[in-house]
């Protein structure tokens, strides 16, 4: 157990991972949702200490990774106007979209600034009152409230220059989407800790019990990928599959309903394309009717975007489990995180970078057998199949 | 950018009429949203991601997850220069290092995160 040092709580660390050999006899396949949870699992070598029995799939959970090559486009077309300051988190400056990124856009003299709120972004509005500023709103439900209270503010303080490039995404219709692949191998979820303290775990026990797939939310430090991981096997082992909250601290049933109130204020539930995926039906927010004047889509008409997806890039199979990255042709040749093709290699919580930075080079003797049929799911069969074709604008509502 | 980050509220007020704060994350001291956690004190600590507390954590998991985060230089990828970070990433030196004409928000934002 060469990591298990490093461990915050080596002791306790040793206690669960002991619980978890005794307990395991069968094979088994557990999805953690949450890049960030990716990212602790192959920094502290969580999956090298797990049984051999126990294989831990990586999800989709990495909101830089999901967002469309469609949307990075319209923020790059954006972010170029000379009358625009474009405003975005730090991780997005250097995902590619076709042919560029944020990062090179700036180089070429347009105004983009990176902030730490979205909060930031309209007080930057209120100070250049004679430019349009557009946050670029990408995220899951621990982001969406944030910029859903943003887009309230600008609304309740007048603010007319403001606008959200929204691209927001939702984590149980993914988790439905995987289990209804015809190729899924997973059977239990570690759901994603902060998604959870927003929204509570109310949205999972239809679904564990439609898939009968144990659902624990997890947080994402080393003690509590390995307690979601114990409690995920316990019931596997039992033939349970129910939800259960391995992060109390942090998260209560109901989430947080002042978030939850905003949320459906602000937004309101549509379809999504995900970046290497496809559209995944009510996957999605967009601004609701009350708010649409603050949709930056409908303020500066995109128009013309023509999306290619580099063809060798197989980051939608990495973002549904089918594929781990280092199997990927060109992982560690022509894709790196100085040239990525891929937002999985860029994104700091990408499945991806993570396997590059922590040095999982090798070839899983796997390969062949899990890459055969890479089976996607039916909504996204067209798009795989046409991968060497240059995508036409997918349809982002 | 999905990381949420442990804080503990060291003043309360307004601004716009919406409840903010001053909240320390082991050193590095920003503006967060209390909105959504309306009744949150001084002296209490919460989970904060993108400036906003989404849910309340005990002092002991608060302390134990922002150790845990220096030690692991997550504090900095979260609070550091995200330029430099990206022009690191693409093994580019970030060609605007003179930006002192430039002094919009989100420099004084990055600056004030390095200045632990
Ligand atoms: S290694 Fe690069 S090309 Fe391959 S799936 Fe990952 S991001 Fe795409």
């Amino acid at each position: 157990m060469k990591y298990i040092d490093e461990f915050q709580d080596p002791d306790l660390a040793r206690r669960l991972l002991d619980d978890i050999h005794s307990t395991v006899t069968r094979p088994w396949a557990l999805m953690e949702v949450c890049g960030g949870q990716t990212h602790t699992i192959i920094r502290h070598g969580i999956d090298q200490l797990l049984p051999d029995l126990v294989e831990l799939i990586h999800g989709p959970g990495c909101p830089v990774c999901v967002t469309p090559l469609e949307v990075i486009d319209k923020a790059l077309e954006i972010a170029s106007r000379p009358d625009v300051i474009f405003c975005s988190f730090g991780d997005m400056l250097r995902v590619p979209g076709t042919g560029r990124d944020l990062f090179q856009v700036r180089s070429e003299g347009g105004d983009v600034r990176v902030v730490y709120s979205p909060l930031d972004a309209l007080k930057i509005a209120q100070q250049n009152p004679r430019n349009e500023v557009v946050f670029f709103g990408i995220g899951f439900e621990t982001t969406a409230p944030p910029n859903a209270m943003t887009v309230y503010q600008a609304k309740k303080l007048g603010i007319r220059n403001f606008s959200l490039l929204v691209s927001h995404v939702r984590v149980p219709p993914a988790i439905e989407a995987i289990m209804q692949s015809p190729s899924c191998r997973v059977q239990a979820f570690l759901a994603a800790g902060h998604v959870c303290s927003v929204m509570g775990t109310g949205e999972y026990p239809e679904l564990a019990a439609r898939h009968r797939v144990p659902i624990v939310v997890t947080g994402f430090e080393p003690l509590d990928i390995l307690e979601g991981v114990r409690r995920a096997v316990h019931q596997l082992e039992r033939g349970e599959h129910t939800v259960d909250n391995a992060y109390a601290r942090a998260v209560r049933p109901e989430g947080n309903p002042a978030a939850l109130a905003m949320l459906g204020d602000v937004f309101e539930v549509t379809d999504r394309a995900w970046r290497g995926i496809g559209v995944i039906p009510d996957s999605g927010w967009r601004l609701s009717a009350r708010y649409r004047d603050f949709d930056a889509e409908h303020r500066f008409s995109v128009t013309g975007i023509n999306t290619r997806e580099p063809a060798e890039c197989r980051s939608g199979e990495v973002l549904q489990g089918l594929l781990k990255p280092h199997e990927c042709e060109a992982f560690g040749t022509t894709c790196t995180p100085r040239n990525p093709l891929g937002a999985t290699m860029v994104s700091s919580e990408g499945a991806c970078a993570a396997y590059y930075l922590y040095r999982r080079l090798e070839i899983t003797p796997t390969r062949t057998a899990r890459t055969a049929a890479p089976a996607p799911t039916a909504r996204t069969a067209e798009r795989t199949a046409t991968a060497d074709a240059p995508l036409e604008a997918s349809p982002v509502a | 950018m999905c990381l949420a980050v442990p804080g503990r509220v060291i003043d309360i007020g307004e601004k716009d009429g919406t409840r903010m704060a001053t909240v320390d994350f082991g050193g590095v001291v920003k503006e967060v949203c209390l909105e959504y956690l309306p009744d949150l004190q001084v002296g209490e600590y919460a989970i904060v991601h993108v400036g906003f507390a989404l849910q309340r954590l005990d002092e002991e998991s608060a302390k134990q997850t922002l150790e845990l985060f220096a030690e692991l230089g997550m504090l900095q990828e979260e609070f550091g220069d995200p330029w430099e970070q990206a022009a690191q990433a693409g093994g580019a030196p970030w060609p605007f290092t003179d930006d002192s004409d430039d002094s919009d928000d989100s420099d004084d934002v990055a600056q004030e995160a390095t200045r632990q």
